[in-house]
């Protein structure tokens, strides 16, 4: 499934929409230690994650993430939002938990 | 090809929010330059670990990256307290970040792990009390 796709879906409410949403999406990604996800994120993911600084977007952009979704409806602050339009990233949202966030996307994909 | 290109960072202290930068911009010239990605991934991610390192621990320092046709080397030197024991710093978990630091969702010991993963030759020349020299190298060669 491309992200665009995802989109289309209209699971998850659209805070950015990246440059690049044409891309495959690879495995679903649940983590919200960015020390860890800085390690692990597989290339491609959909990263599900509650942490939303603009470290967050940093870590999506270098570990080339297909797309981030924010779940607990968690806020993405205003340097970060800057940093994902820069970017490119494709930024979602979720008012459900991660599992279910994340539970959602697996069984679309 | 056969030139090396290099390119030039300086890493500020304690600037967060800009931590990530160096990184990103290497990222996107290599990719621009057709890089193989999952060759630009490891140089992203093991310089990003180096960029942050320097924000939170050595009040910021230097990024030198050159690219040559066999590989990309990146140098990221400072003056900061340097590290007192390399083996033990190598050890996933272990960690020295304040509560700050912890709170951004870093600081959880990955860093220099991270950094030899995702490089093919790491070293560390480190003097506490100096600062820190490290030389990581990925190569072009076998994507």
């Amino acid at each position: 499934m491309k992200v665009n796709d995802l989109i289309k879906k209209d699971l998850f409410k659209v805070i950015n929409e990246g440059s690049d949403t044409d891309r495959e999406i690879g495995k679903v990604f649940c983590c919200d230690l960015l020390s860890i996800a800085m390690g692990k994120a597989p290339a491609a993911c959909c990263w599900v994650t509650v942490m939303g600084n603009i470290n967050t977007l940093a870590v999506a952009t270098l570990t080339d993430a297909a797309v981030l979704i924010l779940a607990e409806n968690a806020a993405l602050d205003d340097a970060a939002l800057n940093k994902a339009k820069e970017q490119g990233v494709t930024v979602l949202s979720s008012a459900d938990p991660i599992f279910d966030t994340a539970l959602k996307v697996y069984e679309s994909l | 090809m056969g030139e090396n290109i290099e390119f030039k960072y300086t890493v500020e202290n304690g600037e967060f929010q800009r931590a990530g930068e160096a990184s990103s911009d290497v990222k996107q010239k290599l990719k621009a330059m057709g890089v193989d990605p999952s060759i630009v991934r490891k140089v992203a991610i093991a310089m990003y670990e180096g960029e942050v390192n320097m924000v939170i621990h050595a009040n910021g320092g230097e990024i030198t990256v050159t690219v040559d046709p066999d590989k990309i080397k990146m140098v990221l030197d400072d003056v900061g307290p340097g590290i007192p024991d390399v083996e033990k710093a190598m050890e996933p978990g272990f960690s020295t970040a304040d509560d700050n630091v912890r709170s951004l969702g870093f600081g959880a010991g990955m860093g220099l792990p991270n950094m030899k993963k995702n490089s093919d030759n790491i070293n560390i020349d480190t003097t506490p009390g100096k600062g820190t020299k490290i030389t990581m190298e990925v190569d072009l060669k076998e994507a």
